[in-house]
């Protein structure tokens, strides 16, 4: 009785909020207009789709490897490093990491748009004469991703680094490991499910982002997310959003199965 | 003893440390621009754009009403991740680790798909009800309570595994109904995690745009949404102005952390 009492409200919540709302969507994507698989079929025949798909996923697959090999250092000398280091290293992360994905956003664009400061710098010291093109494309969103998810690349690295034993670097070193070597043959493997577990996490993030894309890629760079959102307000086409957000679905689905099984992120 | 990071990783993290810093300190110079567009000031500098976020009433009432959404969003995802949590640690029905699945869809899903799923909810139910609607504060909270409350039970599950369950066994066994045992044992236990759930549930929510651009348009704006407005199509330097105010509000807090954690280590 209590246990109903307990653990039924969440549930009955979500239930009406999302999970038949959900259900209600997906759906969609096999009866409007009419009956049949034809919104699919609509989808992976439109090349235009395609293109956004292939630029997804090339986009996170690079933000991904950057974000994670860009935090392995970080998270080294946030663990590692001496206190001060620590606490400096600490502010670099954490700053950025609770402050909206907005004004970072922002401050990219003040960053690199054409009035921004690295082109002002660049043309004051008489390097560029016409600005250069940093936001509107690719090299924006990648920028932009890859600076909102370093610090969660952080974090499953930090605990693995955390949870090695120490006496077995020191072991090495005692008989005469190089530092080159202790890192790529002990340190790294050992750090192995962290690596794999930030990658996972970042590439899961990455694929549905919508806030960065938009504004950095400014219409030009679209990704997956940004397709939906224009299918539903811009030409409202509930079967083609409802189509695509069942691809995303199944695609990270079963990304995900498939790491977790391979790799045994999930069971550390 | 530790072994020392070397010189290459110090050159590689210290460059990303930059980097993680370099847009937050970019904004600063952009907020004081004379211009009405994203410049640098040339010489003179301004605070115009400052002087219109008070000047502006929409400014401040999309803090007020994303302060207001997110203590409705909070405390609504903590009540129900609570009792979820209670009632998983203190039951432990079968397929409970299936129920926690549930519970946590929110968190695993795209975004974007949330997003539309709740937009949908959304205009179900404003058909239905005249309180839980689209572009309607209480329908953005509790869109917001859906987004946040697997954090909220994730953080909270996390505090009770820490408990020994003996405590509520001994308890238990002198005869203390469900209620006894979690006000007089289990919640003295975990108030820091409860309070953790409540806060990081308030932070999303305050932060959360992706979900809030799907269910509103025009009235329930909420101070992300406006920031979003300001980003779109012609930036708006305020954007900048209140990104400093955010920028200096976030470094406070987190700054004054590690100094209390700092004086109470010494």
């Amino acid at each position: 009785m209590s246990r109903t009492l307990l653990i039924a409200p969440l549930l009955l919540f979500l239930g009406v909020t999302y999970l038949v709302p959900l259900a209600g969507v997906l759906l969609q994507s096999v009866t409007v207009p009419e009956p049949g698989l034809q919104n699919y079929q609509e989808v992976l025949g439109d090349p235009l789709v395609w293109s956004v798909i292939w630029r997804t996923l090339r986009i996170c697959l690079f933000v991904t490897v950057l974000a994670t090999v860009l935090a392995y250092p970080l998270t080294m000398l946030w663990v590692r490093g001496r206190r001060p280091v620590q606490i400096v290293v600490e502010l670099c992360i954490m700053i950025p990491f609770w402050l909206s994905v907005l004004s970072r956003t922002f401050g990219w664009l003040s960053m690199l748009s054409n009035r921004g400061l690295l082109n002002t710098w660049l043309k004051d010291l008489g390097i560029i004469d016409m600005s250069l093109t940093m936001v509107r494309n690719d090299f924006g969103v990648i920028v932009g991703m890859v600076h909102f998810l370093i610090p969660f690349a952080v974090f499953p690295l930090a605990s693995a680094m955390r949870n090695m034993d120490e006496r077995v670097l020191m072991a090495a070193r005692g008989i005469g490991a190089s530092r080159f070597r202790v890192f790529w043959q002990i340190f790294v493997p050992m750090t192995w499910g962290g690596i794999m577990g930030a990658a996972l996490l970042v590439f899961v993030f990455s694929i549905g982002f919508y806030v960065v894309p938009t504004l950095l890629g400014g219409g030009r760079s679209v990704m997956i997310a940004e397709l939906i959102y224009l299918r539903i307000f811009q030409i409202p086409d509930w079967g083609i959003a409802a189509a695509l957000s069942a691809l995303i679905m199944v695609a990270v689905g079963g990304f995900l199965v498939t790491i977790i099984r391979r790799t045994g992120v999930g069971s550390q | 003893m530790k072994t020392r990071t070397g010189p290459f990783t110090a050159l590689i993290g210290g460059l990303t440390a930059i980097f993680l810093l370099l847009p937050l300190l970019a904004v600063i110079p952009v907020s004081f621009t004379p211009k009405r567009y994203l410049s640098l000031p040339r010489g003179e500098w301004s605070t115009r754009h400052y002087e219109a976020l008070i000047s502006k009433p929409e400014w401040a009432e999309s803090i007020f009403l994303s302060l207001k959404v997110g203590l409705l969003a909070a405390s609504l995802s903590t009540l129900l991740a609570l009792a979820f949590a209670l009632g998983l640690w203190m039951m432990r029905p079968r397929g409970g680790s299936l129920l926690a699945g549930v519970a946590l869809l929110p968190m695993v899903a795209p975004p974007v798909v949330s997003a539309l799923t709740l937009y949908y909810f959304l205009r179900q139910a404003t058909e239905w009800n005249s309180l839980v609607i689209y572009d309607g504060w209480v329908g953005v909270a509790v869109a917001h309570t859906v987004m946040v409350v697997p954090y909220a039970v994730v953080v909270i599950m996390v505090a009770l595994s820490q408990v020994d369950r003996k405590i509520d066994l001994a308890a238990r066994s002198m005869g203390a109904t469900v209620w006894t045992r979690i006000t007089q044992v289990i919640l003295p236990n975990i108030r820091f995690g409860v309070a953790s759930g409540f806060l990081l549930s308030f932070i999303l929510s305050w932060d959360e745009i992706g979900v809030t651009l799907f269910i509103t348009s025009v009235r329930a704006i909420t101070l992300p949404r406006r920031m979003w407005m300001g980003l779109r199509d012609n930036i708006d330097p305020s954007v900048a102005a209140i990104s400093v105010l955010l920028i200096a509000l976030v470094t406070f807090v987190i700054l004054g952390r590690v100094v209390w954690q700092m004086t109470r280590r010494a």
